[in-house]
């Protein structure tokens, strides 16, 4: 049984590794955040943009996904694998660094209905044009990637979203 | 032993299994009909680390995962 979730609650905290780039610093505990339900879009990027303007960045991306209603759904449900997605958030930060940016991500774990967020993304750069760069390869590359799996909401029953999920490179090692 | 975890919308229980390589492993799994339709969609991890090659040796207490196809966001 669904149920609209008033509250919120930051299940993932990293270990204590710190992200550098210029002269910022970024707890990883605040750099990726899994959520049980839908995200609280307005708190985590006002969090972001609060955080981050005062760190000369000039171009500060963020990507929402929302939940599309399409198809009869309720809702999405996520399962995600998060040691693999640490290593995953980790590489990527270590690539956003070399251009002296940083990326940012939360992401929901459970239910999340119509209309509400699942994925927030966001790309923090001196520079304008590394800035929408990343983000594109950020998202793209998190899609075909990030060990996270995404189900319909049916009448109540999660279903597997087959039809739209992505094998990750190398997959088929065992067959 | 060797544990066995299948993730996502595999969605069966862990398995324990005498193995040292992934070789044994695959022909485990292909007898498994729960498990064999999955085979040509699954990447796998070891301790956690993806592998693109069986050439790996396991040891007793290592863990190998299976993901099928993602779909986050």
């Amino acid at each position: 049984m669904m149920g609209i979730k008033y509250h919120y609650f930051l299940l993932y905290v990293a270990d204590d590794k710190k992200v550098k780039s210029e002269n910022v610093t970024v707890k990883n505990e605040r750099a990726l955040q899994l959520f049980d339900g839908d995200l609280p879009v307005e708190k985590i990027t006002n969090a972001w943009y609060e955080e981050f303007k005062l760190s000369n960045y000039g171009a500060i991306i963020t990507f929402v996904g929302v939940v599309r209603d399409e198809d009869g759904i309720d809702g999405l449900s996520f399962d995600i694998y998060e040691p693999i997605l640490n290593s995953w958030f980790d590489a990527w930060q270590k690539k956003a660094n070399q251009s002296n940016a940083i990326v940012l991500m939360a992401h929901s774990k459970g239910d999340v209905l119509n209309h509400t967020s699942s994925y927030i993304a966001a790309v923090c750069s001196p520079k304008r044009r590394v800035a929408l760069e990343l983000i594109d390869e950020f998202v793209e590359d998190f899609k075909k990637s990030a060990p996270i799996w995404k189900y319909d909401i049916i009448d109540g029953k999660r279903v597997y979203a087959k039809d739209r999920s992505t094998k990750i490179d190398g997959a088929g090692l065992l067959s | 032993m060797v544990t066995i975890d299948f993730l996502g919308p595999i969605n069966k229980d862990s398995l324990q299994v005498d193995i040292k390589n992934l070789n044994e492993l695959s022909e485990i799994l292909k007898n498994d009909e729960a498990v064999s339709s999955w085979l040509d969609k699954c990447a796998v991890a070891v301790n956690d680390t993806m592998i693109s090659s069986k050439d790996v040796v396991l040891n007793d207490g290592d863990k190998v995962s299976l993901l099928p196809p993602v779909c986050g966001g």
